[in-house]
Order: C-alpha cells, then structure tokens, then sequence
C-alpha cells in the first residue's frame, strides 16, 4: 500500500478528518519518515519544507489570521523507524492560525520520533497547537517533542497535547514558553500510559511580561507498572504576572507517579500558583458513581476519562 | 412486606459505638424523615443502608424486600433499587451533566430531570461537573440524577443543605416527584418544614430510634430537648 495512503487510513482511523488532503481551503503537511508526502499552503502561510536524512525540516511563516485549521500529519508506518521533526514558526503581528497535528506510529516496535520546534509569536498574534498521538499497542516508541516559545506583546499561545489511546512507550515532553506583556500561554497535557510506559513532562512558563498570564495543566493516569513524572515549571519576573501549576495524577496498580512543581517569584506584584494531586481515584466519586449502579470498574473508567478529556 | 427493614443492627468504630441496637422499617412507597443532631449518626445511617466502603454493621441484618443485603457491595445494592444523595456532592472532572444524568440510561432525555430541580437545562446540560458549578447547583444536579435513576428506595442526606430558602419548593417537589414514581424516600434533614411532607419520622439519639411516629409528633419531641451536637448517649433516659 502506499506510504501516504496507509499514513491517512490511521489518521483516519485516530479521528482525523482524510479530507483535508482534498479540501483546497485547508492547509496540510503529511511525513512518513523522512518523506514528504503532501503538502498544501493557503493565502497567509508560507510553508518551506525539505526532506533531511532521519526526517524532515519545515519553515512556516504565518502573515495573517488563517480561517481553517493547518493540519500536520507526521509518522512512521514501519515497526521500525526514526522520524526526527524539525520546525521553525513564525507568526507575524497579528496573525493568527490554529494548527492540528496528529503523530501516527501505529505498529511501532523500535520507532524514535523527536520533534524540535521553535515558534515566535508576534504582537496581537495567536497560535492554537493540539497535539494527538497514537502509538499503537506495541510500546515500542520514544517520543521527545521539545519546543521553545516566545510569545509577543498581546500574544496567545495555547498547547494542547493527548496521547490517550494505545500505549505511551517511553516520553520526554519539554516545552519552555516565555510569555510578554499582557500575553497569555496555556499548555495542557493529557497522558493515559500502561504497561511499562515511562512518561517525563518537563514544562515551563516564563511571565516576562508585566500582566503576563500562564497556565500549566496536567493530567495523567497510569496503570499497570507504568511511571510518571510531571515538573511544571513557572516563572513570574514582572509586575502584575499570574500563573498557576495544576497537576493531577491518577495512580492504579503498581504504577508510580511524582509531581514536580516549581514556582520562581522574582517581582513583588506578581503572583504564581500551584496545586498537585496524585493518588488513586477519589473514594468518593468512586462511591458516587457507584450509587448509581456502575462496578468499580466502570466507575474508575468514567472517573479517569473524565480528568484526561 | 417492609421495603426496608433494620433489625437490631449494631455499628462500632473502635471503641465507639454509633449505632446499638438500631431498627426501623421503611414500606414501599413511603417517605420516613430521619431526625436527629450533628453527630448522632444520621449520615452515618445512609452509608450503612448504601454500603459504603467501610461501612458494614458490626452485628444485625439490614433487609432490603426481605432479603438481607448486608454482604452485597454499593452497586450491587444500587442495582437492587437503592440509591443516595450524598448531603456534599462531589465534583467530576470532564464529566458533563449530561453525562450524569445519563449515566444509567444513554438514550434518556436528561432536559425533564433539569426542569424538575428548577435548572434551566441549555444552560446546564453541557456544563462540567467541576469546580465551575457552585455548590448548590451541584446539589440540583445530584438531586436529578436521583429521579433519573427512577429508585425503589432513594436515600436523601440533607437534600436542602446549601440550598437557598427560596429553593427549598424544588426540594420537596424531589420528593413529591420521587413518591409519585413509587419510590420510598429516606429523608434526612434538619428542616421541620422538610420534614413535614414526610408520612412518618424517626428521631435517632444515642445510636438508637427515641421516637417515632407523625413527622409533627416527632419534630416536637425533638426540639423540646434542645440538643444541638449529639452527646454521644441517649439524652432521653425513659424512652
């Protein structure tokens, strides 16, 4: 079958919409590997992108606000594979475009896939970034998705990244995002791992600016012998800066989970917060769910697809 | 025959024992108010009849249509026809309301249970369980998802604590809703004109029943004492 036929059947399959491949309003760029296997722009976004020897290496340029979203397809179709991703963003004053990426690596055994990604947001700009990933039941994956951020004046950056179905296999997230004056930075993560998985979140938010704002949120559950370790860094360094850490981890069977939260305060008018909470599922809602007739089983599953939705 | 029926049941955590020599009698239909100060063991009752994670009577038989329940799990007990509301509802996370209130039936129109609570359900239906619903809208809600889950034996913990006087028409229209479905309501409150609606009452001090009989009867007995936190022993030597 072809690479990017059987690509877009998983993407299809993982909840993708194939018609964007068709769709000429619609922004897209598809690698398998170190293959570019479609690519689309539309009227204010610049894309350049070329093939590299493990992977791929992509220029965007977005000049004005952009009315669909831009989808990113990238993966590995093999069991076995590198697929190494290497992105610079820019987004111009006021420009803004929510970008849509699924990571597919259905039968991965022995897949590395690293993404490298340094974005800067201008003025009054905005940057949407959801992030899905399935791996597929094997575990046999490492996925390191670094990114660094700066976020301009009235800025927006919001990240969004899931990987809730099949197994996790071995993950460094590492975002680092320094936010201006009056800007705004969100990252969430959203982490189902089993098995063996290993899961590593290392996310920061520098507020640099006076009335800067930021939020870090996590929820992982894990299962089995899987582990995990969130840091969530936040950094308020100017006048009027809000943050908040908000962590929540759920713990069944001999997993193990840690919570990191760091919080630097280096300007007396700003204020960073943070909470963390790792345990099993609350008794409570357990009990709750239960009085409604649902086992323990099914209470415990409603309870954590409730927090990584 | 008793819906549900108490016999003599016994509850001790560690040296303390809650209930001692505990029965009532609830028949099918009926909605029987439960009185009784802070810490006399009213809540502590519901998680029994539900039960609760580590909540089992230490000797004694809880019958639910004759037959005793006390070895059966919470679901299991709920999938019998008994079911809660807890007097502090939780939050959930990612759990919409109506995901809630369709949590026994999917294909249940959840709007009618909204209405019946005085929520407006456009405004609520998509709306998390989280921290974004104050405290007495998730008490509603809690009290939908009771009707929605049609019980034999509803089971409510203080349903008009943290509920607005004005609200607390919506309360006993639960109630009235709940009786008119067939259900049986154990009705826990501190409110006498909650406990009014009731057909008979029950006041609990020092781990037993003191009085029982019509909700009016049984308020005025309850006040003529005064207690306002339980002591810990019956403070009625004769009854």
């Amino acid at each position: 079958m072809h690479q990017l036929e059987e690509l877009m059947r998983s993407f299809g399959e993982s909840g993708g919409d194939r018609s964007i491949l068709t769709n000429e309003n619609i922004a897209h760029l598809v690698a398998g590997g170190n293959r570019i296997l479609s690519m689309r722009a539309v009227e204010g976004l610049e894309v350049k992108a070329k093939e590299t020897p493990k992977g791929i290496s992509a220029k965007v340029r977005v000049t004005a606000a952009i009315k669909n979203p831009v989808h990113l397809c990238f993966g590995i179709i093999h069991k076995k594979g590198i697929q190494e991703i290497k992105m610079d963003i820019v987004f111009e004053a006021g420009a803004s475009a929510n970008f849509i990426a699924h990571c597919i690596f259905p039968k991965a055994e022995k897949v590395r896939h690293i993404m490298d990604a340094s974005v800067r947001i201008g003025e009054n700009a905005q940057m949407g970034y959801s992030e899905t990933h399935y791996h597929g039941p094997f575990g046999g994956i490492e996925v390191i998705p670094k990114a660094h951020v700066i976020v301009g004046k009235n800025g927006r950056f919001s990240a969004d990244f899931s990987l809730l179905t099949g197994r996790v296999g071995k993950l460094w997230i590492d975002y680092a995002v320094e936010v201006g004056e009056n800007a705004v930075s969100e990252l969430t993560t959203r982490i189902f791992g089993h098995g063996d998985d290993m899961i590593n979140i290392k996310e920061k938010i520098v507020l640099a600016g006076e009335n800067s704002k930021g939020l870090i949120k996590a929820r992982v559950a894990i299962e089995d012998q899987a582990q995990a370790e969130v840091t969530g860094i936040t950094e308020g360094n100017a006048k009027g800066a809000r943050g908040h850490v908000d962590c929540l981890e759920i713990v069944k069977d001999n997993a193990v989970a840690r919570a990191i939260p760091i919080v630097n305060v280096s300007h007396a008018l700003a204020k960073v917060t943070h909470e963390a909470a790792i345990g099993s599922v609350d008794k409570r809602q357990l009990e709750t769910l239960m009085a409604h007739g649902l086992s323990p089983e099914e209470a415990v599953d409603v309870i954590v697809r409730g927090i990584l939705r | 025959m008793p819906l549900l029926e108490i016999k003599d049941m016994k509850y001790r955590v560690n040296d303390k024992e809650i209930f001692s020599g505990f029965s009532i009698s609830v028949k099918p239909g009926e909605v029987h108010a439960i009185l009784g100060t802070n810490g006399s063991g009213k809540s502590t009752l519901a998680y029994l009849i539900m039960g609760c994670e580590s909540y089992f009577p230490t000797s004694g038989d809880i019958l639910f249509k004759g037959k005793p329940i006390n070895g059966l799990k919470l679901h299991e007990r709920a999938r019998l026809g008994i079911t809660l509301a807890w007097q502090e509802p939780v939050r959930l996370e990612g759990i919409s309301v109506r995901d809630y209130l369709t949590l026994k039936d999917r294909e249940a129109d959840p709007s009618q249970y909204l209405e019946m609570v005085g929520l407006a359900p456009e405004h609520y239906l998509n709306r998390m369980m989280d921290r974004t619903l104050s405290g007495g809208e998730r008490k509603r809600i809690e009290l939908a998802s009771i009707i929605a889950l049609e019980p034999e034996l509803a089971i409510l913990d203080e349903p008009d604590s943290g509920i607005d006087m004005l609200s607390i028409q919506d309360v006993i229209n639960v109630i009235n809703i709940l009786k008119k479905n067939g259900a049986a309501v154990i009705l826990i409150t501190h409110r006498e004109e909650i406990a009014k609606i009731a057909d008979s009452a029950s006041q609990i001090c020092g781990g037993k029943i003191v009085c029982s009989g019509a909700p009016d009867e049984v308020a005025g007995f309850y006040k003529s004492k005064k207690c306002a936190v339980c002591p810990g022993k019956s403070v009625y030597a004769s009854a």
